[in-house]
């Protein structure tokens, strides 16, 4: 089933693809702005869907392993949506020390979500980050882009909730 | 624009200062720190209080980069009196409008440090915590508006540039970074010097400078902090750096997850380009040079220089063997010079004030200053910079207001997950180079993470080994595989099911992993290991004996 959702051609109307086009134009269609181009994709998409990789491979004339193994290279690009609403729990060392692990298991008790899961409602994904540089603020957590510093645990299950209750 | 034209600007706007009809100024930190302390709106408040005082042709309000003092923030700085307050919310705003400019009466209350010490400092530079600090990297950083060129130019911005044009060769110029004796602040302290002479030397029709702004290590934010706080010294440097080696083009990859970075970064190449100060003839002269942003995409094996070239060739980040260094085979194979953000901040005073005097700072073998970013169970976290050879106990306690709930020092990480653990007994240790080396640690990219009796060594050790191995690019044996392993007996160690040979066989891979990975992510995964078995040796020793 997920193939063959995946082998729809995006829509050529798509206000999206159309940005990925101009940048592609852009970049004069050189392979070595793949990464760029990725960039520009992913936040207009928020993820990499397969059919958009697609269309970013012929227009770069590159072979789809190339675009795949970069993709699945670097930790910033997604092939799964991150859900509607984003919990980013920053794990860097001094986040570590001041107990980001806590967070995620407090987490994971009230949502059951594991970092790079996202809810089944596509409502709510929790990610873990290497280091975001808040560690003066640290534990951290980036709900909706939104940096949370000196994270309390039942501050932030009760942020999250509210943000779950709005949409 | 050729350089009468810059000069006709700086005139003029040092005009404007002198004449200045504000009779204070007041700069809101919005590094990305307070930024997420709420310091934006901060900012519009305060501009509304202002105006609805109708002090606005009396007080100047900017927004500028980091303070220092991260954790303390939102941070106000009250200038000429330089006095700081801290975490400033929107409800105090009008009480410290009245009493500071009005009255003229601080609030003790809300001074910086007023919830540590018993007499807060008004003058904000009396207190140790910038007393024993230096700033070269970091001078303006905080005191100054990054997102306007014209701040830069008043304080002698770009002053480097037209010097280096005008006055010396490319030659001098190497020569005067060699005098200088500084080392690169990525973390491997190649002499800086030395690595422009070797690029110099390579003849080539195209050359590259790249700016390496993928700090990857985890609880590391100071190419972060200069980037916001002051990008046109870190570009400044880089055009300076590319007059020297005779490259016409740059690059600064900047990692992905420093969105304002990027931003006040491209601003800046923006601003730079309008004035004619970066772009085809800068200033007039025959030496062209353009810069473009890479926006890395979450690898720390990216840092290395090797898979950063890579990544900036759109490709998967895996480092390639050296020789070929970058500086005879780089970007494209091309001659490349590769230096880091806070080296590059570094070069713009070097040359206005000398090689000699910057050598002066310092140790004999490790010159200058270096920035730190203090985070974890400490007092004040945020960014300091001191000359190097500064005690960690005066960094800690002089600098970094002790411990935080006066709890006992345990141990200090510095270099993230390529460095090591420094145990109390070192904590009198100059922190240099070497000396941080002979400890078995290194000095890394400046992260310095302080931790209590609360943290777990054998822990520390498995969470930097995770680290590491999540972030293996995969390429050669020893790395991907001697990480996941070492990872899994560390990991059965915590749990207290290891033993005796357990352990041995962990110190084996780490030699092992250590001597025979391909770049230098492997070669210094093990240290964190390696360092907390040699100071804490005995905390894995009680997990084994437990069993």
């Amino acid at each position: 089933m997920e193939s063959q959702k995946t082998n729809l051609e995006p829509s050529k109307t798509d206000p999206r693809l159309k940005l990925i086009a101009a940048k592609i134009k852009k970049e004069n269609y050189k392979a070595d702005a793949l990464i760029e181009i990725l960039h520009t994709a992913q936040n207009a998409y928020g993820y990499l869907p397969i059919n958009v990789l697609k269309y970013i491979t012929k227009a770069l004339h590159l072979p789809p392993s190339r675009v795949f193994s970069t993709v699945t290279f670097y930790h910033f690009f997604s092939l799964k949506s991150k859900g509607d609403h984003t919990c980013l729990v920053c794990t860097g060392t001094a986040c570590y020390v001041k107990g980001a692990q806590l967070i995620l298991n407090e987490i994971k008790k009230q949502f059951g979500l594991q970092p790079g899961h996202v809810s089944a409602d596509n409502k709510l994904g929790v990610q873990v980050a290497r280091c975001i540089g808040a560690c003066g603020l640290a534990p951290a957590v980036v709900l909706d882009d939104e940096v949370q510093a000196k994270v309390e645990v039942e501050e932030i299950v009760n942020k999250i909730n509210a943000k779950l209750l709005v949409s | 624009m050729n350089r009468q034209d810059l000069q006709t600007i700086i005139y003029a706007e040092k005009a404007k200062e002198q004449n200045n009809k504000y009779k204070h100024k007041i700069c809101v930190c919005c590094g990305a720190g307070c930024i997420s302390s709420g310091s934006e709106e901060v900012f519009r408040k305060l501009q509304e209080e202002i105006k609805s005082r109708g002090m606005e042709n009396e007080v100047e309000v900017i927004p500028t980069g980091c303070m220092g003092p991260c954790n303390q923030g939102p941070l106000m700085k009250c200038m000429p009196e330089y006095t700081i307050y801290q975490k400033v919310d929107c409800s105090n705003i009008g009480t410290i409008v009245q009493s500071q400019l009005i009255d003229k009466k601080p609030i003790e209350d809300l001074l910086l440090f007023s919830d540590f010490r018993t007499t807060p400092f008004i003058n904000a530079k009396e207190d140790p915590y910038f007393k024993k600090q230096l700033k070269i990297a970091l001078k303006n950083c905080g005191d100054i508006n990054p997102e306007k060129i014209e701040d830069y130019l008043v304080n002698d911005g770009y002053k480097a540039l037209d010097k280096i044009l005008f006055q010396l060769t490319p030659e001098e110029v190497i020569a005067e970074i060699k005098q200088s004796r500084m080392r690169g602040r990525g973390g491997a302290g190649y002499p800086t010097g030395l690595k422009w002479e070797t690029v110099y030397k390579y003849v080539s029709q195209q050359k590259y400078v790249i700016c390496n702004g993928d700090e990857g290590d985890p609880g590391a934010f100071m190419d972060r902090s200069v980037l916001e706080g002051n990008p046109h010294r870190v570009l400044e440097g880089m055009i300076i750096a590319a007059y020297a080696v005779g490259a016409s083009k740059g690059y600064a990859y900047i990692r992905g997850e420093y969105p304002l970075a990027i931003k006040r970064f491209e601003l800046a190449i923006k601003q730079a380009k309008k004035l004619g100060i970066l772009g085809n003839n800068i200033l007039g002269t025959t030496f062209s040079f353009d810069v473009d942003v890479r926006i890395g995409a979450g690898a720390f094996v990216c840092g290395e220089e090797t898979a950063l070239i890579a990544s900036i060739e759109g490709k998967r980040g895996t480092p390639k063997p050296r020789p070929p260094f970058p500086a005879e085979s780089g970007l494209w194979g091309k001659p490349t010079l590769i230096n880091n953000v806070e080296t590059f901040a570094g070069i713009a005073p070097i040359i206005n004030n000398g090689g000699e005097w910057y050598s002066d700072i310092g140790t004999p073998k490790s010159a200058g200053t270096k920035v730190f970013a203090l985070a974890g169970k400490i007092n004040f976290s945020g960014l300091i910079e001191v000359p190097m050879g500064t005690s960690l106990r005066e960094i800690i306690y002089d600098i970094g207001g002790g411990i935080q709930n006066g709890e006992d020092f345990k141990a200090a990480q510095t270099g993230g997950p390529s460095g090591g653990c420094i145990p109390a007994s070192h904590l009198d240790v100059k922190m240099d180079y070497d000396s941080l080396i002979s400890l078995g640690s290194i000095m890394g990219s400046g992260g310095l993470i302080v931790m209590d009796k609360s943290s777990d060594m054998v822990d520390v050790a498995r969470y930097f080994m995770e680290f590491c191995m999540d972030e293996s690019c995969g390429k050669c044996v020893p790395c991907r595989v001697g990480t996941k392993m070492m990872h899994d007996l560390l990991q059965k160690i915590c749990e207290d099911k290891g033993t005796l040979i357990d352990l041995e066989r962990l110190e084996e891979l780490a030699v092992y992993v250590k001597e025979t990975s391909l770049c230098g992510l492997g070669a210094s995964a093990p240290n964190p290991l390696l360092s907390t078995l040699r100071h804490f040796r005995h905390e894995y020793e009680n997990r084994i004996s437990n069993e």
